[in-house]
């Protein structure tokens, strides 16, 4: 009887084609047709004109892309049989990793002070060789780049509106492959990137089979991978939900990982590093908005009522992660390890957010996210430019007396710093304040009161290079600040205007994150 | 608590704010071309300022008393859901008063350093930095919420930051520049803490919803809010236990130090505590705190202040105890607010003038600040000396002299406020006039009279015209203010719809006539000490500083106040960090510099090499994902 019954219920026939809602989907079509026109570009432009081709292709990509999110921007519902959402923290997100993108773009794209980019011009050198030294100066470079890039800002935008734990699997494959492949084209210091690489892929899958174990034990508590279904089986069940709690722990490792919070963020302080500049840029914005438009999805919508059983961690993994973030900055000697750690504690403060578990800390959320991304991009736009003869001069002291060299340059990334520090007119304060008063709001007081003392441990170690650069001597073979060309200079423009503006003027942006932080199940 | 909409002339309330806003701007932005003449701009910005104010001031008087607190509102500064902030000022007597006196000394001291500041190369940048504080400091005082307060707050701690360190070479300004700032975080945090529980419990953070609402509080909630604040009030102010970083901020130019770090900027601790006035008054415990703050300061600040040879060291302390003595008297609540205010301004005074004079004194002695090097300026520097006797004797209460007025009212509300604490308040508040009085003696000996123990080679000279002017000024200011701030209580009476009716004329403890004779013996007891130890023609002043007893190798220490950060705030930050370093899976090497390192101004270095392996991480890893599912099983199933 049993097994008629299953038979009866897989009559051929049945399975009903789904429906593809092109124009909500069209954002995401748009980028992974980017991507794939661009492999074709690899394979047939002539090598001289692929470089422009390229950047011209992901660029119109993530234009075309962030004007059909605007289009889109009333939406609000499940496409793609319910696999993908589309509401109004997908398409905030979606908007903040496109306009992110294009900001990494204009870095990956950026020639300062010479013909070569940050990209190595063949991989497969070996380091230490004649030929890996010759190539150094060589004007060639990895025009696969691109095409890698979109499909990582593909994976993201998808990461973060999936509404199926499956789509969401695949997605965070997507957008990490090319991560891990682009952490390893640094132009310099070879090495240490293809350990970089090599770190981050062999942890990331290490991560992802955790998302992976974590979704089989959530299927086989709810009998669905849909986040709709799991509410429903997490609220209603009466049966052992032993299975519903292992799976849920294993996902959040998997999602932990990618946001970099404690404890699982021993690999990106080694990544940033050896990453090539504008890789981390990417990396540091764009993924943090992804990881954590997944988290908040994941736990807001999936596990939204059992939420009293998960916030208990929440707090202290919060807690941690800004302590670890903040107190191990101050020992950095290297100003992208510094960044590194810095990215850790803000994880940590857009922890608090999430926690709050309310409305608010579901805007406030994306409303750091956004601020963030945009002031680090700038930060890591100016690291950029600052060179010695072997690449990038990433060594604090080199650091030393760099605002007589270079006053406007300086001048720059001390405001960002002084936005990652969290302080008034800029638009880290308003993120800090708006996150943190949902989370009081949200009766997350304690962690507040974490949060504000580590955000001043935070200051310290920005105000230390402040310092050093305006305050100091400079060393006698100081490094040089390139000429920024029109793209480096288009992202340090693009972040100190957004981090300015959104710091006097942050109302209408506000609004904007306030009446798209609803989720639809 | 409502405010009037700001038109006609008030609507002009944010030019003051513009002036010196625009001239930083420039100069700071400027770049070399400025290098000349951007000075003289930067200094007509405050003076713009100071008239604007004048005019703001008379048109205020001229209103009805309801109407005397003019809310102009720029724009809506956050609008989401149910919390709106506006960015507005807020001009009423209080905010007026500052108003007046941060443009009013502010444009004397751009003036004075005009000739301070003439030979030095980073003179724009001086004056870029000068100007910014001076409009973050009218922020801070002229915001309508406690959110632009914050903004204030911050960008005066900037300034002062910057300016603190200078002089880049000198090592020891780095070091005071971080202690500054560092301490003063802890304060800021206070202060953070307080507006979000405003926010917590009200939904508002600006001055009409706050004090509107201060009734629907919870007692608990009103007081650990005010005592949030009197956290942040004591980093910014220099009060026990944040008082180690103001002494060590004289690292800064001298014009400096009269300005932030002695009239303006320091005091903004005072303003907080009074701007809150309608949750101070509901707080009484918080109030007790207040006062016993500004007690043991006043104390504190007075007993270092009498073992230091570094004439602006000496004037620091005194800052600090002047400030206690404001805390005292702003924490006795109605009966002490005004009196705070008024004693602040008269301090802002005479500080500033003994300040510009010993800035003018270093001038002449190759900017030596060791007194056991000077003496017998007297006649060579005769306008210098003129005018920092004015300083003195009004710091001292010498009768008639500002002083006289204002910080007798602080002694007499310290008794009259009753009980065991009203006596213990008013002695402390008695002692330390004593106390101010014998060290402010004995820096006026050292400094003026006596032989001349000049190092070889310094030739003393009178200051140019542009230093000597804004001094004039400012003593006259110092000679006369207090009399005309207490006359007729006409402060008092300006300040009432903000701080409530003074309590002035309670019942006396002590009859007030007694009470001044005796201040005025005690101070007197303070002089004559001091003449006797340092100004007898027979007491020969060595160079070097004699062998002391414990107690005043205790007050040569800060009564240990370093020593006391080090052990409780340094070495557990510095074990902290080692402990995260070693759980990060990389060992302590080397050296370990930390959380705390910098308190101490000992910035440790860490040299770590490139060790991570992935199997320790991969196991980190692991490990927090036991962690993880351990405790999600815990709370769900423990």
């Amino acid at each position: 009887m049993i097994a008629a019954a299953g038979v009866a219920a897989a009559v051929p026939g049945q399975i009903t084609t789904p429906v593809i809602d092109y124009r909500q989907l069209s954002p995401l079509l748009i980028v992974f047709g980017a991507a794939l026109l661009g492999v074709l570009v690899e394979a047939f432009a002539p090598a001289a004109a692929r470089r422009l081709t390229q950047i011209l292709l992901a660029g119109t990509g993530f234009v075309a892309a962030f004007v059909m999110v605007v289009v889109n921007h009333s939406f609000r519902g499940l496409v793609a049989s319910r696999a993908v959402a589309v509401d109004g923290p997908a398409l905030f997100l979606d908007g903040t990793i496109l306009l992110l993108a294009l900001g990494s773009l204009l870095l990956l794209a950026d020639r300062s002070g010479g013909n070569a980019d940050a990209l190595v011009a063949d991989p497969a050198a070996l380091p230490g060789t004649q030929e890996a030294s010759a190539l150094l100066a060589s004007t060639d470079t990895v025009t696969e780049a691109f095409p890698l890039m979109s499909f990582s800002v593909g994976g993201m935008m998808l990461f973060s509106q999936s509404n199926s734990l499956l789509t969401m699997f695949v997605a965070l494959e997507v957008l990490s492959l090319p991560l891990y492949l682009m952490a390893g084209l640094a132009r310099r210091r070879r090495l240490l990137s293809q350990e970089a690489a090599l770190k981050y892929f062999l942890l990331g899958a290490f991560s992802s089979a955790f998302f992976l174990y974590g979704l089989a034990m959530i299927y086989g508590f709810a009998g669905s991978v849909e986040l709709g279904d799991i509410f429903n089986a997490a609220a209603n069940t009466s049966k052992d939900d032993t299975f519903l709690f292992l799976g849920m722990a294993l996902l959040l490792v998997g999602l932990l990982f990618k946001i970099g919070a404690a404890p699982f963020q021993a690999w990106t302080p080694d990544v940033y590093q050896g990453s090539p500049t504008p890789v981390t840029a990417f990396m540091s914005a764009g993924t943090k908005v992804a990881a954590f438009g997944a988290l908040l999805r994941v736990f807001y919508v999936g596990f939204g009522d059992i939420r009293w059983d998960w916030r208990p961690i929440m707090w202290v993994v919060s807690i941690a992660t800004m302590v670890v973030g903040a107190v191990l900055a101050i020992t950095q000697q290297d100003i992208k390890r510094m960044l590194a750690y810095s990215s850790i504690a803000h994880a940590g403060f857009i922890l608090v957010g999430f926690t709050a578990t309310n409305a608010q800390g579901l805007a406030g959320t994306m409303f750091y996210l956004l601020t963030y991304g945009f002031t680090t991009i700038g930060a890591f736009a100016i690291v950029g430019l600052v060179r010695d003869g072997n690449g990038e001069a990433t060594h604090l002291s080199q650091w030393a007396g760099l605002g007589r060299r270079a006053p406007f340059q300086a001048a720059a990334f001390a405001f960002f710093l002084l936005a990652l520090a969290g302080i008034p007119l800029t638009s880290g304060f308003m993120a800090k304040f708006y996150v943190f008063q949902a989370a009081i709001n949200g009766g997350a007081a304690g962690l507040v009161v974490v949060g504000v003392i580590t955000s001043a441990i935070t200051a310290f170690f920005y105000a230390r290079v402040i310092v050093l650069m305006f305050f100091a001597e400079p060393v006698a073979d100081g490094p040089v600040v390139a000429e920024a060309s029109g793209y480096a200079a288009g992202a340090v423009g693009l972040g100190l205007a957004v981090t300015l503006v959104l710091g006097i003027v942050p109302a209408s942006v506000m609004t904007l994150a306030h009446n798209a932080a609803v989720f639809v199940r | 608590m409502t405010y009037t909409a700001a038109s006609g002339l008030f609507a002009a309330t944010w030019l003051l704010l513009l002036f010196p806003l625009v001239g930083a701007a420039l100069l700071l932005l400027g770049g070399k071309a400025l290098d000349r003449a951007g000075y003289q701009f930067a200094t007509l910005m405050p003076i713009a300022s100071f008239v604007l104010a004048v005019v703001l001031f008379f048109h205020l008087k001229s209103q009805p008393t309801s109407g005397r607190a003019v809310d102009d509102h720029l724009y809506s500064w956050i609008a989401v859901g149910g919390f709106h902030v506006s960015a507005g000022l807020l001009l009423d007597p209080l905010s007026m008063i500052f108003v007046l006196l941060i443009t009013g000394v502010g444009s004397l001291i751009h003036i004075y350093s005009i000739g301070y500041m003439a030979h030095d190369p980073g003179r724009r940048r001086f004056f870029g930095y000068l100007n910014l504080f001076v409009a973050a400091m009218l922020l801070l005082v002229l915001a309508d919420s406690y959110l632009g307060l914050y903004v204030g707050w911050e960008g005066v701690g900037l300034a002062s930051y910057l300016l603190i360190a200078f002089w880049q070479y000198k090592p020891a300004a780095g070091t005071a520049a971080k202690k500054a700032f560092v301490m003063n975080r802890v304060g800021d945090v206070g202060l953070s803490l307080a507006i979000m529980l405003m926010f917590a419990t009200l939904d508002k953070v600006d001055y009409a919803g706050v004090f509107g609402g201060v009734h629907h509080i919870g007692h608990a909630d009103l007081t650990a809010i005010a005592l949030l604040l009197l956290l942040g009030a004591c980093g910014k102010s220099g009060q026990v236990p944040l008082q180690g970083w103001l002494p060590d901020a004289m690292e800064g130019p001298t014009p400096v130090s009269a300005l932030i770090h002695a009239a303006t900027m320091v005091t903004a601790g005072v303003y907080l505590i009074a701007r809150s006035a309608p949750i101070f008054d509901l707080a009484p415990e918080a109030r007790l705190v207040v006062t016993i703050v500004g007690a043991v300061t006043l104390l504190f600040g007075a007993a270092v202040g009498c073992a230091y040879d570094d004439i602006k060291k000496v004037l620091a302390y005194s800052t600090v105890s002047q400030i206690g003595y404001m805390f005292l008297a702003v924490g006795l609540g109605p009966a002490g607010y005004a009196i705070a205010i008024i004693h602040l301004v008269a301090h802002g005074f005479f500080k500033a003038t003994m300040f510009l004079g010993a800035g003018s004194v270093m001038h002449a002695m190759d900017d030596q600040v060791d007194m056991r090097r000077f003496g017998g300026l007297r006649s060579v520097m005769p306008v210098t000396f003129a005018t920092f006797l004015m300083g003195y004797l009004a710091i001292i209460g010498f009768p008639l002299w500002s002083g006289f007025w204002t910080k007798d009212k602080i002694i007499e509300a310290s008794f009259d406020k009753g009980g065991t604490s009203g006596y213990i308040l008013g002695i402390c508040a008695l002692l330390g006039a004593g106390v101010t009085a014998f060290y402010m003696t004995r820096l006026m000996i050292l400094t003026f009279f006596g032989k001349r123990r000049w190092t070889e080679g310094v030739h003393p000279h009178e200051s140019p015209v542009s230093m000597t002017a804004p001094m004039i000024v400012l003593a006259i200011g110092s000679a006369v203010g207090g009399f005309l701030l207490i006359l007729n209580g006409g402060v008092q009476h300006w300040l009432t719809p903000v701080l409530g009716k003074s309590a002035e004329e309670g019942v006396h403890t002590v009859n007030g006539t007694v009470l001044t004779i005796i201040t005025l013996l005690v101070v007197a007891g303070g002089m004559s000490g001091a003449y006797v130890a340092f100004g007898r023609p027979t007491v020969r002043i060595p160079w070097t500083p004699p062998q002391a007893g414990a107690v005043v190798t205790a007050a040569r220490r800060n009564l240990y106040g370093d020593a006391f950060n080090e052990a409780v705030f340094m070495r557990p930050g510095q074990y902290l960090t080692r402990f995260l370093v070693f759980v990060d899976g990389r060992g302590v090497d080397g050296a370990v510099g930390g959380l705390a390192a910098l308190v101490g101004g000992t910035s440790g270095r860490m040299r770590r090499a490139q060790n991570g392996f992935v199997r320790s991480y991969a196991l980190s890893m692991s490990l927090g994902a036991v962690a993880l599912v351990g405790a999600l099983l815990l709370v769900r199933f423990g």
